[in-house]
């Protein structure tokens, strides 16, 4: 196989990587927003995660057991 | 593909991601660009030669700048003339700055980098960061977040150490 210079190699790498987003710390003023916050409505969550669980029977996870039933 | 030329470009893009993160940031016992070249909205100190300066980066959306603005603050009361407190904001929106300085009145030297040309020149990896430069502009210390009063605390240790 024919030997591929260095500067393609370069080139490929950087073909390869330009695909990525790379969101500096001083534009992260719509990621720390209130509304970007898994967690911003506790009680919400919870409720959530219970119907999840119920209707996913097992599956569940995320600190919740119980076989489905919906009943804990 | 065969391997060796598998290993290259791995090895290239790892030297390239390398380097290139490496070389853009400021750090410790380099000197601050000129701040004049940047064209920064509000009034820069008259001069910065000879005096200990604290450069903050924040942001008004940023939860542990607003916790570091008393500090900084204290800072600069304690300090006086000796020590210079300069903020520099990084809001795309000058509104959103002027709202927060309203409920966080402070003393100390604020200036905005509207274009984020300086902030992208110096390469600040959390918000806030800050550097404390020597009398003659190099970084001597740098801090990355703001971490209550274990940040305060060396503060005032490492400008104390700058004015001895």
């Amino acid at each position: 196989m024919k030997r591929i210079p260095l500067i393609l190699l370069a080139a490929m790498a950087m073909t390869l990587t330009s695909g990525c987003a790379n969101v500096k710390p001083w534009q992260r003023e719509h990621l720390a927003d209130y509304t970007m916050q898994p967690d911003r409505d506790p009680l919400g969550t919870s409720q959530a995660e219970h119907i999840w669980f119920s209707r996913e029977e097992a599956s569940g996870g995320s600190g919740v057991g119980g076989g489905g039933c919906g009943c804990n | 593909m065969n391997t060796s030329l598998l290993k290259k470009i791995i090895f290239t893009t790892l030297l390239a991601g390398i380097f290139s993160s490496a070389l853009a940031a400021l750090k410790v016992g380099d000197a601050l660009p000129d701040l004049a070249t940047f064209k920064l909205e509000g009034k820069l100190p008259d001069t910065l030669k000879g005096k200990i300066v604290v450069v903050d980066f924040w942001a008004s959306w940023c939860l542990p700048c607003a916790e570091s603005f008393p500090v900084m603050d204290e800072l600069q009361k304690k300090y006086g003339g000796r020590v210079v407190i300069l903020a520099v904001n990084v809001d795309e929106k000058a509104a959103k700055m002027e709202k927060f300085l309203a409920k966080h009145p402070v003393t100390f030297t604020v200036v905005r980098d509207a274009q984020q040309k300086l902030v992208a020149t110096v390469e600040p990896e959390t918000m806030p960061t800050s550097f404390i430069l020597d009398g003659e502009g190099k970084v001597r210390f740098l801090h990355k977040g703001f971490h209550g009063d274990e940040t305060r605390k060396q503060y005032i240790s490492e400008i104390d150490s700058l004015l001895k």
